[in-house]
């Protein structure tokens, strides 16, 4: 509007009928943003969106290149050696033994946070007295907050020293299956790493899945009471099919969390570089936690090849995400990345 | 009307018998009293295995009661209703011991010389010492993070939700979600491949950089969400009487959402503040007091931490030392949460009035 009446007087100022606006303009005009304060303010927020898509392609770019010279020397096969040498002349690495261990810790605290989480959200939102749940629902936010290496702290002096007892019950009565089999070590293990992450990640899946259960209509929960149906088929029923796809994906976000913990793993984990059967003796090892240990003592190829085990777990946590996002992006009422 | 009341207080004959309210507290207790005396009976010494022999019996007595009182349905409930409540048990009691641990082991160092000195001559294994070091290394970190990631956040959510339109947007937006997932490790090794590539030595400002990396994304969410809530009235009424569209930004859309904004600079300062890897790798950690961030190894809280914990061959003095620091990098977080959740309740944009 304000260009056509700054035409207008242009006009005015110059009789002879001005030539008709090339396409630019008329581009610009239908654009709004010809005021040099607009021009600058747009190219300053849009300057901002892009370098944050720079940023991810750097990411991705130079983890990319340093990992390729780090491989380029790997005499070992990089996806399958169980030894991570990279002083060796020639050096000889590989991720099978870090791959093995991210996913079976990861899986462990998934098995342990998803039912329990699932079961709090549903406590928060359907069991608990309303004056408990606003309380305990803002005690679980904050527990969202607690820095990482406090879990490890914690896992490493206070967790580990209780689970001797519950690791010689499962070596008594499960020791045969060979998957809880103990040698009376430290109980510096898989098993006690599963459960330290899934305390930690208990709290962002518990949010998710509270916000979901909150956005169950009415509606539903009345005509299934309605019907005569209990508390629990209320939830069978109408609040667990409607929430599936929020759980899936807070479970999601959950695991993504999981795969790319340092330091809880690290301080809690007596690392080897082997695939061990029992989930109780001590030994194996993550992707993060490898790189935290290693760093120090790492020279410059070193630090490459640690480099290179990140670029997979930056691929596989991407894959991870993006499966929650496209998940999440079916329903957009709610967003994992607040909580 | 008088006849109604009193068959109301009569129990209903349409409904089957049912277990008097204080049921599940007997189980419960009942419950506990027997796996105590299981757990001292037998020689369990964990704890956890207590804990555990509890809630299956207190399942199991639910079960049992209710299927053979209010039948197989009502049993149902009543055992979902249990496993609600145990699960929800069992998830606070871990919970409960880590902010007991750390406050209970916390304030046995935790004193004025302690924040004040720093561990430049203390051996890790000595008692003394101190994590002003440490502090001020986290302080300058946090906030040059905050100083790049924050403006970039909310510029980047104000192109979203004002300006987006078309491919780049939803480009942006799908990679600032998938951004929010970057683990911190990686963020860490991005700028330590930059840094391997020109040569340098550990310094504050390369975590600074990778902390600002993660910082972004949650404050480009948080303020996207904020700025949704802007009436359009608003900003129409703005427009309407002549104003740019930036300054209308500017004056009217970002005022009125300041407290939401404030509120997710503030909770991502908070999640940045605890994060030790990318710290690790790029600032290295160092005993000594060191204020310049753009030169020379600093220390900072959460790797204080770390390196208490794992460099000190179990000295019980180190160990309180970690305790005592992570009550105070705690205390510090859970501050900046709640300070930032009360600036959003008093200055909520008032919408819908």
């Amino acid at each position: 509007m304000d260009i056509s009446t700054k035409k207008s007087q242009n006009t005015d100022e110059a009789p002879p009928p001005a030539a008709p606006p090339t396409q630019a303009e008329q581009k610009r005009a239908a654009r709004g943003a010809t005021r040099p304060g607009d021009r600058i303010f747009l190219g300053l927020s849009r300057g901002s969106g892009i370098l944050l898509l720079v940023i991810m392609a750097a990411i991705a770019v130079f983890l990319t290149y340093r990992a390729t010279l780090a491989i380029s020397k790997d005499e070992a096969n990089f996806l399958t050696a169980f030894e991570w040498n990279t002083n060796l002349i020639p050096p000889k690495f590989g991720i099978a033994v870090l791959a093995f261990g991210t996913v079976v810790s990861s899986i462990i605290a998934m098995a342990i946070a998803v039912p329990i989480a699932v079961a709090i959200a549903l406590f928060l939102t359907h069991y608990a007295p309303r004056r408990l749940s606003g309380p305990i629902a803002y005690v679980i936010d904050l527990l969202a907050a607690v820095p990482s290496i406090v879990y490890g702290l914690w896992g490493a002096l206070i967790l580990v020293p209780q689970m001797d007892g519950l690791f010689g019950w499962l070596n008594n009565y499960l020791g045969w299956t060979g998957i809880f089999s103990w040698d009376e070590g430290a109980p510096r293990s898989m098993l006690t790493v599963g459960v330290l992450l899934a305390i930690m990640i208990l709290p962002i899946i518990t949010n998710v899945s509270r916000e979901v259960f909150r956005q169950v209509p009415q509606t539903h929960e009345e005509a299934a009471l309605a019907l005569g149906a209990t508390r629990w088929e209320v939830v069978r029923m109408a609040v667990l099919p409607f929430g599936r796809s929020g759980v899936i994906s807070a479970s999601m976000l959950g695991l993504g969390r999981a795969l790319g913990e340092t330091m809880a793993v690290a301080t809690v984990l007596s690392p080897d570089f082997d695939i061990h059967a029992s989930l109780l003796n001590p030994g194996g090892g993550t992707f993060a936690q490898n790189i935290a240990s290693k760093f120090n003592e790492a020279t410059e190829f070193g630090r490459d090849a640690l480099i290179a085990s990140g670029l997979v777990l930056f691929v596989i946590t991407l894959l991870v995400n993006g499966a929650a996002r496209a998940i999440i992006a079916r329903r957009k009422e709610y967003s994992g990345a607040n909580a | 009307m008088s006849t109604a009341a009193v068959t109301d207080k009569r129990p209903s004959t349409l409904r089957g018998a049912s277990l008097p309210k204080w049921t599940p507290w007997a189980i419960a207790a009942g419950s506990i009293a027997v796996a105590v005396a299981i757990g001292l009976g037998t020689g369990l010494d964990s704890r956890i295995q207590w804990g555990l022999i509890a809630g299956l019996l207190f399942l199991l007595a639910t079960y049992g009661v209710a299927a053979r009182v209010e039948g197989r349905r009502q049993a149902k409930d009543r055992i979902a209703t249990a496993l609600v409540w145990v699960a929800f048990v069992l998830a606070v009691i871990p919970l409960a011991s880590l902010i007991w641990a750390t406050v209970e082991r916390g304030v046995k160092v935790l004193d004025v010389y302690f924040l004040t000195h720093s561990m430049g001559v203390v051996a890790d294994s000595e008692p003394g010492g101190g994590i002003y070091h440490a502090i001020l290394g986290s302080l300058e970190q946090v906030g040059l993070a905050t100083l790049i990631g924050a403006p970039i956040g909310i510029l980047t959510a104000i192109y979203l939700v004002e300006y987006g339109r078309g491919n780049l947007a939803r480009a942006v937006t799908f990679f600032v979600d998938v951004m929010t997932g970057i683990p911190s490790i990686v963020a860490g090794l991005f700028i330590l491949s930059l840094m391997l590539m020109f040569d340098m030595q550990p310094f504050g400002f390369a975590g600074s950089l990778a902390l600002a990396i993660l910082m972004m994304p949650v404050v480009v969410r948080s303020t996207e969400e904020m700025l949704k809530l802007v009436p359009n009235e608003l900003r129409e009424a703005s427009l309407a009487l002549g104003v740019p569209k930036w300054r209308t930004i500017l004056k009217i859309v970002v005022p009125t959402s300041i407290g939401g904004i404030i509120t997710g600079v503030m909770l991502s300062v908070a999640r940045i503040a605890g994060e030790t890897a990318p710290v690790l790798l790029l600032v290295f950690g160092n005993p000594f007091i060191n204020a310049n961030p753009f030169e020379g190894a600093q220390a900072s809280l959460p790797l204080y931490i770390y390196q208490q914990y794992s460099q000190s061959a179990g000295s019980q003095a180190a160990y309180d030392r970690a305790w005592a620091a992570s009550l105070t990098l705690i205390a510090f977080v859970m501050i900046l949460n709640l300070v930032a959740r009360g600036i959003a309740r008093w200055k909520a944009p008032k919408t819908g009035r």
